[in-house]
């Protein structure tokens, strides 16, 4: 443990700020999403290529199954949430002055909260016949 | 700030090894997935939900030249970040980190890529569905 470090020391780790931050957390939480990934996807790609078609009528009425549209959410969660996670570690490796990551990190999480709520509605609008 | 930091002396002097590769082309994909895929997912999924004239209109952009470039170019990297991801976690159990073992994942993780990628392709043109 780093606990004897001055860079570490014990108000600097509850505020986060020591190297590590939350970096374990994050560590982890990718690689939980990816898990969740890897299981959903498979089944989203298997279901997508046997579908009869591509067309609006066929993939409606196949999202509006149950059995379909609670494992496209739960899909929908875990990429979401491995790339808002993703990404994060990619601005944190390129973008340097405090102010330039603070925006990209607030026009990321803009990003995946706006395309994640509007695929997550699109899917419930779809499942209740709006 | 992080310019006044010192630097390795050494930072330019290394040669492509294939894990290298690997390494940087997982970032690639996966920034490409979200960027390229989840935009487009949610595009797909909110045409479907609104109408069939919006359906149409993301189905005339996904079936023109420049969206099957997309959609080639997205499944490769899809299975590029599987591969590597599934590379990824592996490793992640204390696995494959001798020289000789990590090339040759990492070399897998390209081949297999390229196989699955053909593989879906295979299947969504002569496959038992979409037809
Ligand atoms: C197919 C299942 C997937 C698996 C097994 C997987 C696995 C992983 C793992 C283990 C990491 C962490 C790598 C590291 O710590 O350096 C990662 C990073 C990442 N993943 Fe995935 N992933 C999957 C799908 C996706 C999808 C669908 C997206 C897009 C939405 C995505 C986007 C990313 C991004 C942006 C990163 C960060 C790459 C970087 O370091 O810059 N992944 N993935």
């Amino acid at each position: 443990m780093a606990t004897d470090f001055q860079s570490a020391s014990g108000l600097k780790r509850v505020r986060g700020l020591g190297s590590a931050r939350s970096g374990a957390h994050h560590w982890w939480l990718q690689r939980v999403t990816a898990a969740g990934n890897l299981v959903l996807l498979i089944w989203f790609v298997a279901s997508v290529l046997m579908l009869p078609n591509l067309s609006h009528s066929g993939v409606t009425a196949w999202i509006a199954q149950p059995l379909v549209a609670v494992p496209l959410i739960l899909l929908i969660f875990s990429t979401f949430w491995h790339a808002r996670l993703g990404v994060q570690v990619m601005i944190e490796d390129y973008v340097h002055a405090e102010g330039l990551k603070l925006l990209a990190f607030i026009a990321l999480n803009f990003f995946i909260l706006a395309a994640g709520a509007v695929a997550t509605f699109s899917v419930l609008a779809i499942a209740f016949g709006a | 700030m992080a310019d006044s930091r010192p630097l390795s002396p050494h930072l330019s002097i290394w040669k492509w090894r294939v894990h290298m590769a690997t390494s940087i082309f997982h970032r690639i994909s996966g920034n490409a997935l979200v960027f390229a895929g989840l935009t487009l997912f949610a595009w797909w999924l909110a045409a479907a939900a609104t109408s069939k004239e919006a359906y149409a209109s993301f189905a005339a952009v996904a079936d023109s030249p420049i969206g099957w470039i997309v959609w080639v170019g997205l499944s490769w990297m899809f299975f590029q970040h599987l591969m590597s991801g599934i590379r990824h976690l592996i490793m992640d159990s204390g696995w494959g980190y001798a020289l000789g073992t990590s090339k040759m994942t990492a070399t897998w993780v390209f081949v297999g890529a390229i196989l699955l990628t053909a593989a879906f392709w295979a299947v969504f043109f002569f496959g038992p569905g979409l037809r």
